[in-house]
């Protein structure tokens, strides 16, 4: 059903439209990061559309996966959705590594304010002209952006920790840990 | 030799009733939190174990019960929290996520509560069956009786560096 927003998208914005495409019902178009703004203000004040929902905004990081490519490394999509026509469209644009920067749809859809801090908190992608741009889930200590690919699995970035010979013996303790329950002898005390 | 006696059965008497009258502080944040409040049911009945009673302040508390997953941002307040807690008191780790980060191996999540504040029970589960805590429970009342509560055992040495300090 949400053909007739792809076709209408694609009619109207025919070069910044890089690439559509459909899958039981779920529509996705790729767009120039250029006209995103553009496009969205089309999108949600076109009568026969009427996307006025931004049910969500995030990011892919695309750094190892396979037959990518020269495409660029991040993409940041949105997904919109029609409350009037019920109509739903998933809007992509290509951000590459060295300049990742995006055009803030806070003006749009006042949601997107937290959800692309979130996005910036996470991937660390930019976004032009948002008026807070600072974490939103993590602390303000926090150094990286964990969703990266490249950001190491095992790093912690701990506000507060015990003394290091505290956790020494917490974590030798670990490998040896007492039964407690005596199954062989129930209502006995515990072991210790 | 008298003395000793007599304050070793005052300390037993003291840890006897300690053990039966624990003051919780919940410090509930996830999930587990479910199985916590089955835990005060008429079916489980925490009550019969003298434990019944939340108290959310610290201050008023003497067991506190970490119940549920432990993120890097909220630590700080985990640790504050603790150290308002009057000595002596214990504390009991509440399923995987707070006794070991459970399946949370990421950046987000403490490895376990004991990176932050010592622990004296820990429960494992996700969640815990009410029958493990109430177990835990009497794990930590034996542990009450005979001193051996990490509070208790700090006290303890700091009552000898005293008695040594002053007897040097």
């Amino acid at each position: 059903m949400s053909q007739v927003a792809l076709e209408k998208l694609a009619a109207r914005f025919e070069a910044a439209v890089l690439e559509t495409h459909g899958f039981r019902g779920d529509e996705t178009a790729v767009v120039e990061a250029r006209a995103l703004r553009e496009i969205c203000l089309w999108l949600r004040d076109e009568p026969s559309l009427a996307f006025d929902m931004l049910c969500d905004a995030t990011a892919v990081d695309y750094l190892t996966y396979p037959g990518r490519g020269e495409k660029p490394r991040f993409e940041v999509v949105y997904h919109l959705y029609s409350t009037q026509h019920r109509l739903r469209l998933r809007l992509k644009v290509l951000v590459p590594e060295e300049l990742p920067e995006v055009d803030s749809l806070h003006e749009l859809w006042p949601i997107a304010n937290w959800l692309e801090r979130e996005i910036w908190d996470m991937y660390g992608i930019r976004f032009r002209g948002h008026p807070e741009l600072r974490r939103i889930l993590l602390y303000e200590e926090f150094v990286g952006h964990p969703l990266r690919k490249d950001y190491p699995k095992e790093k912690r970035q701990p506000l507060v920790r015990r003394p290091e010979p505290e956790i020494a013996e917490v974590l030798a303790r670990r490998g040896r840990a007492r039964p407690i329950l005596d199954l062989a002898n129930p209502g006995s005390p515990p072991k210790r | 030799m008298g003395l000793e006696f007599t304050t070793g059965r005052l300390a037993d008497a003291v840890n006897w009733a300690r053990k039966f009258s624990l003051f919780q502080y919940p410090f509930v944040t996830a999930c587990c939190a479910m199985e916590y409040m089955a835990l005060w049911g008429p079916r489980y009945d925490v009550a019969r174990f003298g434990a019944e009673f939340p108290r959310f302040s610290p201050r008023q508390a003497d067991m506190l019960m970490i119940v549920g997953t432990v993120s890097e941002r909220n630590a700080p307040v985990l640790k504050r929290i603790y150290e308002q807690i009057c000595e002596p008191k214990w504390v009991i780790a509440f399923g995987v996520c707070a006794s070991s980060g459970g399946f949370y191996q990421n950046y987000a999540v403490t490895p376990g509560i004991d990176h932050i504040i010592p622990v004296d029970v820990y429960i494992p589960g996700c969640p815990p069956r009410p029958e493990a805590v109430l177990d835990a429970l009497i794990l930590l009342q034996h542990k009450i009786q005979t001193g051996e509560g990490h509070s208790q055992r700090r006290i303890r040495l700091a009552q000898q560096q005293q008695a040594s300090g002053g007897a040097r």
